[in-house]
Formats: C-alpha cells, sequence, structure tokens
C-alpha cells in the first residue's frame, strides 16, 4: 500500500505532530531512510521509510497534528499507480484539510475540521456492521468492540453470530498493526528438499489460540510466583471421599479450592480494563481442557458455591461436550480465574500463559513424592505439589498474589473444609 | 300525516275495563305517571348537557315514547326479563336504575352504571331483570331469544321482553329469530317501537308492506298484534295478554306498538324535520303526547290534581338535575381499570385468570 | 391407559360436564339426531335428551346470540358451528356481544359459552369452508381462543373451556378428529394459558398451534435424521391467554425461531407472537424471526395444491436450513 500514515510510536500515542519533512516529493526513498520527525505526546521521535519509492505526495503540512493511522503522504514504488484514494474516512479529511490551519491551536482545528468534514451529502454512506442482537449482546458483556470482528461473520451476508463473538480474540487484531509488531514480517519456517514436510492448516481454533497467546505473551507484564503445597493431606481426603461412591479428581478439589480461596482474596478475581480494573463477586472458573486441535476453557460459574461433587459433575460434563464440540457460547463467556492442570502428564511444574483479560492463571503440576524436612528436621517422605501463578503486575502484585497462595495452601492443606458450603 | 292509529273512545274505554287494568291500584297509575314524567325530565337534562359537549357518541332520546317502556314495566312479574336496542334510557328508568348512575354514565363517570365504559347504548341492570341497552341494530333480538330460552329451560314462569325499532325488522337476523322462537315455543315477546322511521328512512321506504309491520310474523305461524302505545291502557290490555301466553303456553308473539319520537333518531340527526314535517311533530305532541294523555285520564278518574301533577313534575326535574350534579361532581374511571371487566376470569383473580397473558398492549401486561 | 381419537376425546369431555353441570347444553347443527356432522357429538342426545342437545336450523346469527343470551342467563351453551368458515353470519352476535358485552356493562354480566367447530383447511372443501379464524377472534379481548393438536389436549382443554367464566372460541380441525392418543378416563382440565413442549430440542424454536404442530414435528424428525439439527416444538395450544413464558424460555434456549400456522400471513397468530419475541427476547435472537404459514390465495380446491398451500414440512425444513 502505497499511503503513510501516522504511526503510533508509543503505547499511549493517540496523535502526533509533523515537526519537520526530511524529504521532499520527488525524492526517492529507500527502506530505512528518515521521512519525518513526529512529537508524540511523550517525545519527539524519527519517523523512518518501510516503503521504497519515490516521495509522491505529502498531505500534511509540517506542524499540523494528525491522528495516528491518518493519511500523511504517498510513496509510488516502481511499478505502482496513484490510486484513486476513497473520500470517506473523515480522519483522512481532517488531515487534509488540518495543513491549512495555522500553528498554534493545532488540537482545536483538528477537531473541527473533522467534524466540518462529514459533510452529509459528499461521502458514501459508512459500512454497517451486520451482527445479530444475540451476538451484539455477546460483545458488549465481552467488552468486545464489533468492527474489530466485522470481518469474521459466518451469517448470511457476513452477519457476525453470536459464536463468532465467543470465538474472537478479545484483544482486537487491528491493536496489533497499530503496535507495528505485525510490521515485522514473520520468520517461516524453511521448506527444505532433504527434510520433507506435511504442511497441517491451521484450525479456526488455533488460529484464535495463536493470536490470543501472543497478544498475551507481549502486552501482558507476567510475573510468575510458585508455592508447594503439602499433598498428603488431598490424598488422604480423596480416598476417604471417593470411598463412598464418588468419583472426583484431584483437579475436582483445586478447582474448589482455588475458587473459595479467592473469594476470600477477591483482589485476585479480577480482569484488567484499561482505565479500571473490575473485581468481580463470583469466581467463574475456566478450566483448561486440552482437545486434539488446542485447548479449550469454559466456565464453570459461581463456581464457589457449587460442592465438590457439582464441580467434578460440571468438569465431566464440559469435558465430553467440549469433545464432541456441543459446547455453547455462553459457556465460553464470563471466566475470571483459569486454572490450568498438567500433573497428569508428569510435570513437575510449569508456568502458563495468562487468559486475558483475567488477572491470573494457576498452572498445577503432579503430586510427586519427594524427600522433605519434617517439623522435627528430619528426613521423611512427603507428597508435594507444586502450584505457579501467573500475575498480571497491572492488575496483581508480588504481595498480593502471594497472599492468595497462602490461602490456597490452607485449602488445600485441609480439604475437608471445603465440604461446608 | 299523521300515520298514528287514532284510539276511538271505545277502544280506551274497553281497554280500561280490561282486568288487568282494573286490577292496577290508583297508586300504580300514579307511580306510572311519575315514571314517564321522571323519564321525560331525564332525557330533558340529557340533552342539555350533551349539547353542552359533557358527553361523547350518540344520543337516542326517548322523549315521546314513554308510555311503552314504563307500561312493559309494570306488567313484569319478578321472572320476566327485558332486553332493548340503544334508545334505552327510558327502559333503564323504568325497570328502577337511578337517575344517579345512568346520567354518570352518560358523563362516562366511574359511577355510571356501567363504570363509562359503555355509555348511552349500554345501560344495564341484570339484578333488575334488564339486559341493556344494544348498539347493533336487531343485534340484541337473537339475546332475547336466549333470555326465552333460559327461561323456559330452567322452567321459570316469566317470558322475555324484546324491543326492537321498526328499522330492525328488516335485518336477517329478526328472521332467524322469528322463525326459531316459534319452531322451539319460545316465551318471548317482541316488542316493535314503531316510530315510524329507521332514522331517516320512514316506513314506506323501508318495508315492503309499511302499513303493518308484524303481519310478517303470520309467515312463521306466529300469533302477531298490532296496538297503540302512546295510552298505557290500550298497551297494557294487549301486552298482558300476550306475556300471559308466553308465560303459560310458551307461545312467542310478535307485538307492533306505535309510538313516535319528538327528536331526531340520534341528537346527530339533523334532518329530523326534514324527513319529517314539523306539523307532523306538532301534531303528535298537541295529541297523542302519552304524558298528557295520561295525565288527563287520571284526572278524570279522580285520582290527580294539579297540585300532585305538579309535585310530581317538579321532583322529576329536581332528581333529573340531582343526578347531573352528581355526575359532575364524580370522578372519571381511572386508567388502570381499562382492563378489567373484560375477562371475569381475571376480575375474580383465579387461577384461570393467572395464567398466560390476557392482554397484549402497553399499561398492562398481564 | 385407553387409546381414543380426538373425535372421542371431545366426546367424553362433553358427557363429563353434561352430566356434571345440568346448566350445560349443546346446541347446533345435526348435532343431537344426525350424531354430529363430524360425529363428534355421536350417542349424546341419545343419552341427555333433546333438552341437553338441540338441534337448531341453519341460523348461525340466531343461535350463537341466543347462546350468548342464556349465558348471560347463568346457563353454559356449547354453541357448534359445522365450520368455523360459518361463523361469518353470525360474527357479529360473536365479536359485539359474546366479546363485549361483560365490558359495556362494566363487569355485571359475563357470558361462560363455548363456540367451537372445525377450523381448517386441507380438505378440498374450497376457499369459503376453509377459514382459520383464530387470529381475528384472538384479536377481540373479552374472547379467548384455543387450538388443541392431539385427543389428550383436545379432552382436558374442552372441560376447562366449558368450566371458563368467559366465552371461549375452540378450534377443532376436521383433519385431526380421527388421530388417535392415549387419553385418561374421566375427567381432567387443561388450563387455558399454558403451552406444551411436545419435543425438546436445542438449535431452533418451532412454535406453532393446532394441526400446525404435527407437521413441525414432522420436520423436526427429518431435520434431526438428515442434517443433525435439534428442533424444539412449543405447542401454543391456548392462542388467548398465550403462554409466553414458554415461548421466550424456548428462544433462551435455541435463541433461532420459526413460527407455524395455518393461517394467511397477514396477521395470523404467527405476526402477533414475531413482533412479542422481537420486543421481549431481542437480544436472544442469532437469526431472524421466520414463519412458515399458509400461501397468501383464498383456499383452493385442486387437492395437491391445496397440499401446497397449507404449511409442509418440506417448507418448514427449508426455512430452517436458512438460519444454519
Amino acid at each position: 500500500m502505497p499511503e503513510i500514515t501516522m504511526p503510533k510510536l508509543s503505547d499511549t500515542m493517540i496523535e502526533g505532530t509533523l515537526l519537520r519533512w526530511c524529504k521532499k516529493t520527488g525524492e526517492s526513498v529507500l527502506i530505512g531512510d528518515l521521512l519525518a520527525e513526529v512529537e508524540t505526546d511523550k517525545a519527539t521521535m524519527e519517523m523512518e521509510a518501510f516503503e521504497e519509492g519515490v516521495l509522491t505526495e505529502i498531505f500534511v503540512e509540517e506542524g499540523a497534528k494528525v491522528l495516528v493511522g491518518a493519511p500523511i503522504a504517498l510513496i509510488l514504488g516502481k511499478n505502482e499507480k496513484k490510486e484513486t484514494v476513497p473520500s470517506s474516512s473523515p480522519m483522512k479529511q481532517a488531515a487534509t484539510t488540518a495543513h491549512k490551519a495555522p500553528l498554534g491551536e493545532p488540537s482545536k482545528i483538528a477537531l473541527e475540521t473533522s467534524h466540518q468534514a462529514v459533510p452529509r451529502n459528499a461521502q458514501e454512506p459508512p459500512v454497517r456492521i451486520l451482527a445479530s442482537p444475540l451476538a451484539r449482546k455477546l460483545a458488549v458483556e465481552r467488552g468486545l468492540r464489533l468492527e474489530t470482528i466485522a470481518t469474521q461473520g459466518t451469517g448470511p451476508s457476513g452477519r457476525i453470530l453470536a459464536a463468532d463473538v465467543i470465538n474472537a480474540p478479545l484483544i482486537p487484531k487491528g491493536s496489533l498493526d497499530q503496535d507495528g509488531a505485525s510490521r515485522r514480517a514473520p520468520i517461516l519456517p524453511t521448506v527444505m528438499s532433504d527434510n520433507p514436510h506435511t504442511e497441517v492448516g491451521l484450525t479456526n481454533m488455533r488460529q484464535i489460540i495463536a493470536q490470543r497467546l501472543l497478544t498475551s505473551k507481549t502486552e501482558i507484564p507476567h510475573f510468575y510466583l510458585s508455592i508447594e503445597i503439602d499433598a498428603a493431606p488431598l490424598v488422604a481426603f480423596r480416598k476417604e471421599f471417593n470411598a463412598t461412591g464418588n468419583k472426583i479428581t484431584f483437579n475436582d478439589i483445586i478447582l474448589l479450592a482455588v475458587a473459595r480461596a479467592a473469594i476470600e482474596k477477591p483482589k485476585i478475581n479480577a480482569a484488567f480494563g484499561t482505565t479500571s480494573i473490575f473485581e468481580y463477586e463470583s469466581v467463574n472458573l475456566c478450566v483448561a481442557i486440552a482437545l486434539e486441535d488446542g485447548l479449550v476453557t469454559p466456565v464453570i460459574r459461581n463456581a464457589q458455591n457449587k460442592s465438590l461433587q457439582e464441580i467434578s459433575a460440571a468438569v465431566k460434563d464440559l469435558a465430553i461436550r467440549a469433545r464432541e464440540k456441543k459446547l455453547k457460547p455462553e459457556e465460553f463467556a464470563g471466566g475470571t480465574i483459569t486454572v490450568s492442570n498438567l500433573g497428569a502428564y508428569g510435570i513437575d511444574q510449569f508456568f502458563a500463559i495468562i487468559n486475558p483479560p483475567q488477572a491470573v492463571i494457576l498452572a498445577v503440576g503432579a503430586i510427586v513424592k519427594k524427600p522433605v524436612v519434617n517439623a522435627h528436621d528430619q528426613i521423611v517422605v512427603g507428597e508435594r505439589l507444586a502450584i505457579t501463578l501467573s500475575g498480571d503486575h497491572r492488575v496483581v502484585d508480588g504481595a498480593l498474589a502471594a497472599d492468595y497462595l497462602s490461602a490456597l495452601k490452607k485449602w488445600l492443606e485441609s480439604p475437608r473444609r471445603l465440604l461446608v458450603l | 300525516m299523521t300515520r298514528i292509529m287514532t284510539p276511538t273512545t271505545t277502544d280506551l274505554d274497553q281497554a280500561a275495563y280490561a282486568p288487568i287494568n282494573q286490577a292496577w291500584s290508583e297508586e300504580e297509575k300514579i307511580h306510572a305517571l311519575r315514571e314517564m314524567l321522571r323519564i321525560r325530565r331525564f332525557e330533558q337534562q340529557a340533552l342539555k348537557f350533551y349539547n353542552q359537549g359533557k358527553m361523547g357518541g350518540f344520543l337516542h332520546l326517548y322523549i315521546g315514547q314513554e308510555s311503552v317502556a314504563v307500561g312493559a314495566a309494570s306488567l313484569m312479574n319478578g321472572h320476566d326479563e327485558i332486553i332493548t336496542a340503544y334508545r334505552d334510557h327510558g327502559h333503564a328508568l323504568a325497570v328502577g336504575m337511578s337517575m344517579e348512575e345512568c346520567m354518570a354514565e352518560l358523563f362516562g363517570k366511574a359511577t355510571g352504571c356501567s363504570k363509562g365504559k359503555g355509555g348511552s347504548m349500554h345501560f344495564f341492570a341484570p339484578d333488575k331483570h334488564y339486559w341493556g341497552g344494544h348498539g347493533i341494530v336487531a343485534g340484541q333480538v337473537p339475546l332475547g331469544l336466549g333470555l326465552a330460552f333460559a327461561l323456559k329451560y330452567r322452567a321459570i314462569p316469566g317470558c322475555a321482553l324484546c324491543f326492537l325499532g321498526d328499522g330492525a325488522i328488516n335485518q336477517g337476523v329478526f328472521a332467524e329469530s322469528l322463525n326459531l322462537a316459534a319452531l322451539w315455543e319460545l316465551p318471548i315477546v317482541f316488542l316493535i317501537e314503531n316510530n315510524g322511521y329507521s332514522m331517516g328512512t320512514s316506513l314506506e321506504r323501508s318495508s315492503s308492506i309499511a302499513t303493518c309491520l308484524a303481519e310478517r310474523a303470520a309467515g312463521f305461524k306466529m300469533d302477531w298484534d298490532v296496538v297503540n302505545g302512546s295510552h298505557l291502557y290500550a298497551l297494557r290490555a294487549k301486552l298482558h295478554e300476550v306475556m300471559a301466553k308466553a308465560r303459560s303456553t310458551s307461545r312467542p308473539s310478535l307485538l307492533e306498538i306505535t309510538t313516535y319520537r319528538y327528536y331526531g333518531h340520534s341528537i346527530a340527526d339533523a334532518n329530523h324535520k326534514k324527513y319529517r314535517t314539523p306539523e307532523e311533530i306538532e301534531a303528535y305532541k298537541k295529541n297523542y303526547d302519552p304524558i298528557s294523555s295520561w295525565q288527563e285520564q287520571l284526572m278524570q278518574e279522580g285520582i290527580l290534581s294539579q297540585a300532585l301533577l305538579e309535585s310530581l313534575d317538579e321532583a322529576a326535574k329536581l332528581e333529573a338535575a340531582g343526578s347531573v350534579d352528581f355526575a359532575e361532581a364524580s370522578p372519571w374511571p381511572e386508567p388502570s381499570t381499562l382492563f378489567r371487566d373484560v375477562y371475569a376470569e381475571v376480575d375474580q383473580g383465579s387461577e384461570a385468570g393467572r395464567l398466560g397473558r390476557h392482554f397484549f398492549s402497553d399499561l398492562n401486561a398481564a | 391407559m385407553p387409546l381414543i381419537t380426538y373425535r372421542t376425546a371431545l366426546n367424553q369431555a362433553f358427557a363429563e360436564e353434561l352430566s356434571r353441570d345440568e346448566s350445560v347444553f349443546l346446541m347446533g347443527e345435526e348435532v343431537a339426531q344426525y350424531n354430529g356432522a363430524y360425529k363428534v357429538t355421536e350417542g349424546l342426545w341419545e343419552r341427555f335428551g333433546s333438552k341437553r342437545i338441540i338441534d337448531t336450523p341453519i341460523s348461525e346469527a340466531a343461535f350463537l346470540g341466543l347462546g350468548v343470551g342464556a349465558a348471560m342467563m347463568g346457563l353454559r351453551p356449547v354453541i357448534e358451528l359445522m365450520f368455523w368458515s360459518f361463523a361469518y353470519v353470525g360474527f357479529d352476535q360473536i365479536i359485539n356481544n359474546a366479546g363485549c358485552i361483560r365490558y359495556m356493562s362494566g363487569g355485571l354480566i359475563n357470558i361462560p359459552m363455548v363456540i367451537r367447530g372445525p377450523a381448517n383447511g386441507g380438505t378440498s372443501v374450497g376457499a369459503t369452508h376453509s377459514h382459520t379464524p383464530e387470529n381475528l377472534l384472538a384479536s377481540t379481548p373479552g374472547l379467548k381462543v384455543v387450538a388443541p393438536a392431539t385427543p389428550y389436549d383436545a379432552k382436558g382443554l374442552m372441560i376447562a373451556s366449558i368450566r371458563d367464566q368467559d366465552t371461549v372460541c375452540f378450534m377443532e380441525n376436521t383433519l385431526l378428529y380421527g388421530n388417535i392418543g392415549k387419553v385418561p378416563e374421566g375427567s381432567y382440565s387443561i388450563p387455558l394459558g399454558v403451552a406444551d413442549i411436545k419435543r425438546e430440542g436445542t438449535d431452533v424454536s418451532f412454535i406453532a398451534h393446532g394441526r400446525a404442530v404435527l407437521t413441525a414435528l414432522e420436520a423436526a424428525e427429518m431435520l434431526q435424521a438428515e442434517y443433525g439439527i435439534s428442533a424444539e416444538v412449543v405447542d401454543l395450544r391456548s392462542i388467548r391467554p398465550l403462554d409466553e413464558e414458554a415461548i421466550f424460555t424456548s428462544i433462551t434456549k435455541t435463541h433461532r425461531v420459526v413460527l407455524i400456522d395455518e393461517n394467511k400471513p397477514f396477521c395470523g397468530v404467527s405476526a402477533q407472537i414475531a413482533s412479542m419475541i422481537a420486543e421481549q427476547a431481542f437480544d436472544e435472537l442469532d437469526a431472524p424471526i421466520l414463519r412458515v404459514t399458509a400461501l397468501d390465495a383464498p383456499a383452493i380446491y385442486s387437492m395437491p395444491l391445496e397440499k401446497l398451500q397449507l404449511p409442509t414440512a418440506e417448507r418448514i425444513i427449508q426455512k430452517t436450513l436458512t438460519l444454519f
């Protein structure tokens, strides 16, 4: 695309002032050349060229305030022609008219011109986003703007349906572009003549998991706290409980303990909302269930009010229906804490990636027998379980997380308390 | 040109000597006069305040026809049922409804006999065996059949008096009803209040046999007769006969009662002095007014003095004026009452009334 | 539990109520000595006699009005219309009298009458004999309207209707009279205003009444077998009063709805319900509200075309597939 737009040079940048052009119209431009100097809210930054060609047109005069994403120049490559740029974008209008305004009152003028720049008759009508009423309701609940998944509607005429909203990543795709992060060309695997490969298509689920985890890992400041639980009471309790005909797993007990501990330490049951933190009243547990083509995290709502048997039944039911692909959209919505358990695979300890916008995720390992130091400073055989909390440092700090893990440890080391509703 | 059958002196004497009239006491005769005066004064007040914009819709005045309702009501035995069309104020008052509840109904107030929900054409008093008050011409006729049917079904010694106008006889359902009444021998008396005009259309322009409307009953093998309705003795003599027959043998009759209305079909009728001549109206008022004739009769009999007449009339006027005050002072119905009196089950708060949605508009989603 | 026909179920309902309450009587054309044009009242005249089971001449306006008058006096008439198509000659009595007298009297009077008869097409009887006026009747406050689809529902609803203090318009169907179903002996009543889930499902709600319920069930079977789509069938049973809770509960579960009725499309029963769903269950909808109704022309005589004209399982399936 030959159009150059105002880049987002800081995470909080909304608009920039084009202080100085470093190239003139007609000059040729190479990738890496300095195009302009831009003043952001924080500092003056250099803007480099990512396109090669000739700087054919400059839309914005020096001194103009321009919104992030608004077109500022045109660089045409060898074989490119100037496209008829649609005049529908009000931001473009803001940019083109802004450069006529005098310096000194840029913000006011930018706003005024952007307001004037929407003459009713001159424009093409804005494209309506089609979405079912249910999809709209779910989008509001999930804090998702429909514009960000406008191209992903699977209904008639591209209508966004409930399932599309449920499957959409919570951090919109578009924001990556503004970071410039996805502008870096991905490093692709090589085709090797001496090492044949099969190309496995990305399922919908895989694609979404890829997006979400990338976002989570790059945008959320993760920190990790581990705690070791004395698992002997847990093992004894489960044996005793299942002797009366129940069939609960260790994970069922852990899930309930996570919920009950979260009610005691409510600040952990939270989510980051950019300008605020949402502290929830109910603990809706996301239970990680591994499927063939990826991981799903359906929700058990109000886990703190459920009995052990109810949790166990819910997990079994979700697992069966997840495998049969019979989970409903509403069963994915509203999770507040995720628990992932790799104990069955023999993993001692691991560090999970947070499921945004939740504040924490808990990684549960296997119960292992190991030599431990007892109260009398003797080395004896003990059973131990490692739980690692990954926390979003914007919402939760170390002390809070540690406090929570301490509470969780107490629950897990006296599991009989879980029977009292 | 008057089409009214002029009762001869002999006819009247005969009528006066009919046992039913001989048995009529002095008090009862005065009472009949009182009732006719009350109806007239009520109707006059209604007219006055209709013209002041206090009433909506139509107003069909009974002025000139008072003797018919009063005469019929005087013959009811406590088991008889009565129903009429929309010119119903006279019948309502004659069976004992109060002026207050009737006037309040005309004003559309909550204290009206139908709580303001019916209006002029829909006065009802089941406790007085009075079943309305109906707006659709001849719509009430089969209802009358139903009243008679129920009396017979329950072996109650009464009859149904079903009033209709001269215009209604040409509605299809009237013929159906004559047939059914005769076929099933229902204890019903159909009473055609023939005031000569069906709104603006005279008898000659409405009915193929204009000179005698009741004659068509013969086509259904039903007894019929014609009677002068302007004189109570004449009316009572004939009517009593057919009512007694209905009660005891369950055989129906059709009675054509000649009468006259001074005003138009309704107050909105601007042509009532065009489709009739003013002379005709005046002639009736002068010669056949039922109240005047009854006054004269009672004075002749020595029962009525001028003083008594005046006091009766004054009382009627006061009562009528009082009913207007009552109506004025009464409150409008509450908007929430819009949805009451639609379904008995809902009003009674029964289980049936609480299950499922009964109303589909705002203000009440019950 | 006995397996009996829809008509026998009605017959039993009449017998129960005639025995229980002497104020109940049946009236209509051919109901007594002929044993009913469709044999619905068979045997009743023999058992209860001419006072309670009454043949009428062809005078709908008169005997409908007679029913209203008798009901005003406290009797409980059950008036038969040989076809609901014949109601129109007596519509004044139904709408203006049965429908309005209570209101116009300010609640002094109630009219506990049942008007019943078959309301259906599909039998090549032509345009004037195939009407389904439940939508016209249901738009009259003061009247109640029910339309049972099964023998069990027919008996229970008839008993409830006869006992109801208001006028109930009871819509039967000549094509349902011969259907059999399990019906308890003795007396039981099904309250008005309560729908019935005839088939549970998860993917789409079918809302229907009368014979369209059976067509909907047929379509649901096929959708499950061929397409793996699980349809829930809600049988309204009662049109006014209407069980809107049942409708919304189903839609909250499935998020998609197809309304099916034999009315013509303009202002049919399904049009009213579609409006209610759009207003009150908007956020639950993942797809537009669809309707399958009779095709919009007078009922045609020619047999194969009349079949097409009524809602068919094929049309229901086609419409449903557009939702997925």
